[in-house]
């Protein structure tokens, strides 16, 4: 298939877009308040460039069609290709990052110290992420999904906060361990299939055997992403340590690389040991949504409370994925949507208030309302978003995920239904203690409302949240093709072993 | 011999006899005008290096073509080993003369004894019976003690020298030792009667096969017989570790290939479980022992040794894949390598070449460049992709697997991991550390130009060259084995 290299341009775009900024730094000569306010006009155009590229993508693309489209396919060295392609699930999640990336670049514009390093860092992670959704060729996905970890690692080490070193060891180590094993598995892959291309590899049969150890080796990669219980303990250290924007980016896209995984590789590539373990994933996903919902209720950090929620609704992505089921896959993408949505708003919620008095603490809040009533609003609107409140983004992927669960094993479903109670109870006294009230604290006295930049950037985020959940057609038949797909495959495979037919 | 034969033989030695009519007018040179010529001879020992490295890629042969006798044997293998080596060590040199001239310590035998240790390394990776590999290997270990106590008026140099020679001398010991009992129960020195020998082993043989290997990872530095390479790479003078971390590695894992591959073919089964333990003991031992170090040239040496164990590991896979892999890898390995000796020196503190990870500390605010040159190059070592460290162990990787050695790619991968937090807690220094009052200034000049090559090289030029180096690799190996 030959046409305009709409995807390569897409993937190119960021950063091209930092080289350019790399040049234009250059020559600028010594740092000063113009020069940063230059760097950061441009970074912020070079995103919203990006953004318009992918709805030129969204255009060109048929959702009815479940096969990867747009594909660009050319050799490359040791015999691996440069292969590229999207559908429906991979799409929706390229036009969260590009959609988000602009607003993270907005919510940085009160960085003052080596700017230009941080934006040109930003635009390279984005180009990174992108390419890992787009990636049609195994080890051209593995390129793009590790080497997020550099700009990450420096992001959160150089401009995070006080223990920000431990987190970007903690955030790097963790995650490069399990995927080094991915990648020992990926090379077998290559060499038993032979062949690196992901639709191949989805139509090579595994033996019954070999599927259980890449499974596993898999899954060592992308729950740490994802993450799931019990490797979800990064998570919490390097939320509460990024930068907001780098918080947003981790929350809205990274941790979707996990499910996205699981959706891409897992799933297809390995049904009967999906079958097999599947088991093991409910109950993780519901050890993740309890437990994380628990300890999420005793956090005095509004950041690290957020983080474990992050923790919980992913318990929701994986219990659909691995219901095997069209409902269920349907529900875990757009849980990842929504979550993308909401956890980012609320980031960036906390984003507005540290920024003004320096600290998470949420003993140190209290009574905000009286001093920034849009602000609450809009506080309180993420956080029902969060609790999964009909009528918000959050509620449609948590209904359709457990719909699916109960169609499994009910009692999975039940368990998860607790967490939805202990959302509830964890964000609703959030809002209480920061929000409501008077205000005590004397430093607050003086607090000011959103300003004209956090208008810009929460309007898109507030429409979103409630479009999704007053429409959430719009997602699920844009994402219907690829995810019955999926579905079909895997149920085929699995009804293909219970018949016994299976090798 | 007949005279004919010479000629044949002496047409294809070419490279080589550069390198010793170098030597030689250069000895000359120096005798007559002493320091003075120091300059004339470093320019002129890096342009020999560089045209024998041109010479011996341009002049390669289609089949392996056995010359003096059968002593020696030029192959297309042999050629990009022989180029690699020739181009890290002209790298080297260069920095070695911006060394010497700023310390003001110039003597002319500097260039003339690399190029001796160089030429020690061509033959090693040519060498076709036990004798010519003794030779080279003593040509090059001979240069090399010389080269390590350069800085005679330093203890930490001297005694970088004494270790190296005695520690060295008793792995040629080994080495020689081996060879002898290949010899006596294969009844040849030459390979290809081993080899004929080899398909039937007896104990002997394969008690010589072990010495053998044992001197060859000696001189490779992988573990357990590492021990000498902190020690030496921290007391040689900056440059000179940086050569030993380059150029000697590549002659080593070459020679190791040829043992492996050619007289030693037959006894796959057996030096698979001995190259298997050296690779997972490397890897294992480098990633571990890195993790305490404060001197950036001991971790070097731990990022070498951990890096000789992924070379191992591709050869372990007894495949011409895996020899493939080695040479991708050692191609990878030393820009990284040689680009971060390079900072080291461009970098200088008090006059000095830095030698401390907290002589690092605030680089990226100060000095964002050399920040992100180090980034760049440390991260191709730790193996992160899209960087060329990664491509090195992705085939190192493939060559395992595709051998069935799968526990051993998993110590592999675990290593890596281990191995990134050194990396990851120099680039921590770099970026993280608060910017404290301190005297290291940049230098522009060959050591800054060439970490700029040595990171360009690791990232982006490698993604564009990388389909011709796996051909030159491929091409190198098919023509050879």
């Amino acid at each position: 298939m030959t046409g305009f290299p709409w995807l390569s341009i897409l993937i190119a775009l960021p950063v091209a877009g930092a080289a350019l900024i790399m040049a234009a730094r250059a020559m600028a000569g010594p740092a000063g308040p113009g020069v940063d306010r230059g760097v950061k006009i441009m970074a912020l155009l070079v995103s919203i460039a990006t953004l318009c590229v992918s709805i030129g993508v969204l255009l060109q693309f048929d959702p009815a069609n479940p096969s990867f489209q747009l594909v660009e396919r050319a050799a490359w060295a040791f015999g691996l290709e440069y292969h590229v392609g999207v559908d429906g699930l991979a799409l929706s999640l390229v036009l969260l990052t590009t959609a988000i990336t602009p607003l993270c670049i907005l919510a940085s514009w009160t960085i003052d110290k080596q700017v230009a390093s941080y934006m040109i860092l930003f635009l390279v992670l984005e180009t990174l992420m992108i390419g890992v959704f787009c990636a049609l060729d195994v080890i051209l996905f593995y390129l793009f999904f590790e080497g997020g970890l550099i700009p990450m690692f420096i992001l959160i080490g150089v401009w995070g906060g006080k223990n920000r070193v431990y987190a970007a060891f903690k955030f790097f180590l963790y995650t490069l361990l399990g995927s080094l094993l991915m990648l020992v598995a990926i090379v077998w892959m290559i060499l038993t299939a032979g062949a690196s291309s992901i639709p191949e590899l989805m139509a090579h049969p595994f033996t019954a055997n070999a599927q259980t150890w890449l499974w596993l080796a898999f899954f060592a990669s992308f729950a740490v992403k994802m993450p799931m219980f019990p490797v979800h303990t990064w998570l919490p250290d390097a939320h509460v340590e990024a930068p907001t924007a780098g918080s947003v980016v981790l929350a809205s896209i990274l941790l979707k690389m996990g499910g996205y995984g699981f959706l891409r590789f897992s799933l297809p590539m390995f049904p009967d040991a999906s079958q097999l373990f599947a088991p093991l994933v409910f109950a993780l996903s519901v050890i993740a949504i309890v437990y994380a919902s628990l300890v999420a209720f005793r956090q005095t950090d509004i950041k690290k409370l957020i983080a474990y929620s992050s923790v919980a609704h992913m318990g929701f992505v994986t219990m659909g994925i691995f219901s095997g089921s069209e409902i269920g896959i349907q529900g875990a993408i757009f849980q990842m949507l929504s979550h993308g949505v909401i956890s980012g708003a609320l980031f960036l919620c906390v984003g507005v208030i540290y920024e003004r008095m320096h600290t998470r603490e949420i003993a140190f809040y209290g009574g905000l309302v009286n001093r920034m009533p849009v602000y609450a609003a809009v506080f309180i609107l993420f956080t029902m978003g969060n609790v999964g409140l009909p009528g918000t983004s959050g509620f449609p992927g948590e209904i359709t995920t457990m719909t699916a669960a109960f169609l499994v094993n009910p009692l999975v479903a039940a368990g998860a239904a607790l967490g939805v109670i202990l959302s509830a109870a964890y964000a609703l006294t959030l809002a209480r203690k920061v929000i409501y009230g008077t205000i005590e604290n004397p430093q607050l006295a003086t607090i000011a409302d959103l300003d004209s930049r956090e208008w810009v950037l929460f309007v898109p985020l507030v429409a979103a949240t409630l479009l999704f959940g007053l429409a959430p057609w719009i997602i699920f038949d844009f994402t219907e093709a690829s995810a019955s797909a999926i579905a079909q495959a895997y149920e085929a495979a699995t009804t293909a072993i219970a018949a016994g037919a299976h090798p | 011999m007949t005279s004919e034969d010479l000629l044949f033989s002496l047409s294809w030695v070419q490279p080589e006899l550069l390198l010793a009519g170098f030597v030689l007018l250069g000895t000359l040179v120096g005798a007559l005008f002493g320091a003075r010529s120091t300059r004339l001879l470093n320019v002129v020992a890096t342009a020999a290096l560089f045209a024998a490295g041109v010479m011996a890629l341009m002049h390669r042969p289609e089949a392996p073509q056995d010359i003096f006798a059968g002593a020696m044997s030029i192959d297309a293998f042999g050629a990009f080993a022989k180029a690699v080596i020739a181009f890290a060590a002209a790298a080297t040199l260069l920095l070695g003369a911006e060394h010497f001239h700023r310390l003001q310590d110039q003597q002319f035998e500097f260039p003339l004894i690399t190029v001796t240790a160089v030429l020690g390394m061509f033959v090693m990776v040519s060498a076709n019976d036990l004798i010519a590999l003794y030779v080279g290997v003593e040509l090059q270990s001979l240069a090399a003690y010389v080269l390590a106590a350069w800085r005679r008026d330093d203890a930490r140099s001297s005694e970088a020298g004494l270790k190296y020679f005695v520690l060295g001398a008793l792995s040629s010991g080994l080495l020689l030792f081996g060879c002898s009992y290949v010899y006596g129960f294969s009844g040849s020195v030459q390979f290809d009667t081993i080899a004929a020998a080899a398909v039937e082993p007896g104990v002997g043989l394969m008690f010589g096969l072990v010495m053998v290997l044992a001197g060859l990872a000696f001189k490779m530095g992988a573990a357990p017989f590492h021990m000498w390479t902190p020690d030496v790479y921290e007391g040689a003078p900056t440059p000179v570790a940086a050569l030993f971390a380059a150029a000697p590695k590549v002659a080593a894992v070459v020679l190791m290939a040829r043992m492996l591959y050619e007289p030693f073919a037959g006894m796959e089964h057996e030096w698979r479980q001995v190259i298997a333990v050296l690779a997972g003991a490397s890897m294992l031992v480098g990633a571990f022992a890195g993790l305490v170090q404060t001197n950036l040239k001991r971790l070097m040496a731990y990022s070498s040794i951990a890096n000789m164990g992924f070379v191992l590991m591709a050869l372990a896979a007894g495949s011409p894949e895996g020899a493939q892999a080695a040479l991708i890898y050692i191609a990878v390995y030393l820009p990284a390598t040689i680009g971060v000796f390079a900072v080291m020196m461009a970098l200088r503190h008090q006059g000095q070449a830095i030698e401390t990870i907290g002589d690092l500390a605030g680089i990226g605010q100060r000095h964002v460049g050399f920040a992100a040159l180090l980034t760049i190059l440390f991260f191709s070592l730790a193996g992160i992709p899209p960087l060329a460290g990664f491509w090195g162990k992705f085939e190192a990787f493939r060559a395992s697997l595709g051998a069935g050695l799968v526990p051993l790619a998993v110590v592999g991968a675990i290593a890596a991991v281990v191995a990134a937090g050194y990396y990851l807690r120099v680039l921590a220094t770099v970026w993280f550390s608060p910017s404290a009052p301190s005297d290291v200034r940049p230098s522009s000049g060959v050591s800054a130009v060439l970490a700029v090559v040595g990171a360009a090289l690791c990232f982006p030029l490698l993604l564009v060259f990388m389909a011709g180096l796996e051909h030159a690799a491929d091409a190198a190996v098919r023509a050879s084995f």
